[in-house]
């Protein structure tokens, strides 16, 4: 390590040099490999050696699971779609070098894209490089279907990163989540791509409905099912609520075997990685508590006052099922759109899960609603705070007027 | 003062009535700078003719009014101010309106009601009260010039955008190929944008507009 640290001391550049520019890139490299030795010296300032890199490096390490899953899963459906396998262990070295082809492309994609506007800004406005995008970058390929075409992710990382996150000044002034914001750019940009029953099965645009159905499969994924149970009868995918639970077994959704988005569907390995990140103390268990809180409560209303077949769907099967618990886990607990306050918190991961649900439920146009609700938590989080720290105050005052009278 | 003694005749084209037209197109423009008259920007921004004749519409509507209002600035009694600047604005309307139904009528079939919501365009009446009511016939005239110049540059530069991005076209002319037969950069896999013709990109493509303007104009950057 010495040596590198040497070999990188030297290659600090010059605050007169010709490379003056590019400090902040190297700042950044240099303090991704060391800790910062800097100390303080005045005043009494605490530092923690859990900086942002760190926390950042942690969540991406939390996100592991997710991904290794996803590809695996992704390779899977692909052969199950064109009929070679059923079984869900079949083939594991096929459809684990298919996963690989197909998402490693989109993760390096959204890392070069993403980092390269985050330096571009960095050397522009001269601001130390901030490894918001770590995280950002491991969360776009996850949340997208596996078949998005690779200039897409491209188009959409610059749109998130620089209309998401710079133009209100960078890593930690987002108002909203950026990765949401890719997602939600190409489910409005490009919505064949994001939507339907032609891609959350890697690579069966062109094979004919007849063949898929031939092995047992629609496309489509239980959301998009479900959804038919929004319209008349006549268009419903099974012919009532206890079919579809029987063909989508609860348990199946939670490890995951089901077709979605690259990293959603394995409810288990989202738990590996929220574990490590409620035992290190990055994410809030207040909001990922009031978020499933949330869900559940809709899902049981619903229940409680079905009026359609989709109102009378298991509220715990709502949890496994699409975008929910990676929401929980992973989206809704970023720490900078989210509230501030512990009782805001609450609120707003209560917002986020309750939205979630309703707009699944109700809204046959849009199957699922963890995307938008948790854009729409995002932006209220700041009035949330805003009346939670206005109450505190007047608690307070009124407490100080009852001791003086 | 005495109606002998007069003010010394200013030149048509002094430099404060240059002003009049220049200021609105890039420091005070009326969108960028005071956020006026965004609902059309947002409307009909989807390509850039209709972007042309909502300006020329806004332009002839704007010019004419400034002047009538600006001649009647002594006789408007300031109590009812707002309904007469209202009754000529909308009389105005209705004429261009008719005209686009006449010689342009797909023109104004598109355009639909947007036309005529012309009358609650914030420019329009904002321009009645802080210039026409003060000032006198040809200034005015300048300065409806020059507002509604300035409204038009931000149409068109977001109706590019929107135009061939989310259609891809310019002018109604293909310019990646044919989408729906599916050739030129469509057969490698490109798509038009649908984000881009939903209303919502028109304020993200005024926002990158007020940004771009911010960067390069620095008597725009506020203190704080």
């Amino acid at each position: 390590m010495k040596s590198i640290e040497k070999m990188m001391r030297k290659m600090e550049p010059k605050h007169d040099g010709k490379w003056a520019k590019f400090h902040p890139v190297w700042d950044g490299f240099y303090t991704f490999l060391f800790t910062p030795g800097e100390t303080t010296n005045k005043g009494a300032h605490i530092r923690d050696g859990i900086d942002l890199k760190r926390t950042m490096f942690m969540v991406v390490t939390a996100l592991i699971p997710c991904l290794l899953f996803g590809i695996y899963n992704t390779g899977h459906w692909h052969y199950v779609a064109t009929g070679e396998t059923t079984e869900y262990m079949d083939m594991f070295g096929d459809k684990v070098i298919y996963g690989l082809i197909k998402v490693l492309p989109i993760v390096i994609v959204s890392y070069a894209v993403g980092l390269g506007i985050e330096f571009l800004f960095c050397i522009k406005n001269q601001h130390a490089i901030q490894e918001g995008f770590l995280v950002t970058g491991m969360l776009i390929p996850l949340v997208i279907p596996a078949d998005t075409p690779l200039w897409m992710v491209a188009v959409a990382t610059i749109f998130a990163v620089v209309l998401g996150k710079e133009v209100f000044g960078g890593t930690g002034m987002n108002i909203v989540n950026v990765a949401l914001t890719a997602r939600a750019f190409l489910f409005f940009g490009y919505p064949t791509m994001m939507s339907g029953d032609k891609v959350w099965m890697s690579g069966i645009a062109d094979v004919p409905r007849e063949t898929l159905e031939a092995n047992g499969v629609t496309g489509a994924t239980q959301l998009g099912e479900l959804a038919t149970f929004t319209g008349a009868e006549a268009d419903w995918a099974y012919p009532s609520i206890q079919a579809f639970s029987e063909h989508w077994s609860i348990m199946d959704s939670f490890f995951g075997m089901i077709p979605g988005s690259v990293g959603e569907t394995s409810t288990l390995a989202i738990l590996l990685g929220a574990a490590l990140l409620l035992y290190t103390g990055i994410a809030s268990w207040r909001i990922m508590f009031s978020f499933v809180a949330g869900g559940l409560f809709v899902g049981f209303l619903a229940n409680a006052f079905a009026v359609n077949e989709y109102m009378m769907l298991d509220p715990l099967h709502h949890m496994v099922i699409g975008g929910f618990a990676f929401g929980a886990v992973f989206m809704i607990t970023d720490p900078v759109t989210a509230s501030q306050t512990n009782t805001g918190k609450f609120i707003y991961g209560f917002l986020g899960g309750a939205l979630s649900i309703t707009i699944r439920v109700f809204n046959g146009a849009y199957p699922e609603g963890v995307m938008m609700a948790i854009l729409f938590a995002n932006v209220m989080a700041p009035l949330i705070d805003h009346y939670v720290v206005g109450a505190n105050i007047k608690r307070r005052v009124k407490r100080l007027k009852t001791k003086a009278a | 003062m005495s109606e002998n003694v007069k003010a010394p005749k200013e030149p048509l084209f002094s430099k404060k009535n240059k002003k009049l037209v220049s200021e609105p197109l890039n420091d005070n423009n009326p969108v960028t700078i005071q956020v006026l008259g965004i609902c059309s920007a947002l409307a009909i921004t989807v390509s850039v003719e209709q972007a042309l004749v909502m300006t020329a519409s806004v332009l002839a509507v704007l010019a004419a009014g400034n002047v009538v209002i600006s001649l009647l600035r002594n006789l408007i009694p300031s109590r009812i101010r707002i309904i007469v600047q209202l009754v000529v604005v909308a009389s105005l309307v209705i004429i261009v309106n008719e005209i686009l139904k006449a010689y342009l009528p797909d023109m104004a079939e598109k355009l639909s009601v947007f036309v005529g919501l012309i009358i609650t365009n914030c420019i329009i009446m904002g321009r009645f009260e802080a210039f026409a009511m003060a000032n006198k016939p040809w200034p005015s005239f300048l300065d409806a010039i020059g507002n509604s110049l300035g409204y038009g540059i931000v149409l068109v530069l977001v109706s590019i955008i929107r135009e061939i991005f989310g259609a891809g076209k310019i002018f109604g002319i293909q310019l990646f190929g044919d989408r729906i037969e599916g050739t030129g950069l469509y057969s490698v896999g490109y798509m038009d944008n649908n984000l881009i013709i939903l209303a919502p990109f028109a304020l993200f493509a005024v926002g990158l507009i007020i940004w771009v303007q911010r960067a390069r104009n620095k008597a725009l950057i506020e203190d704080h």
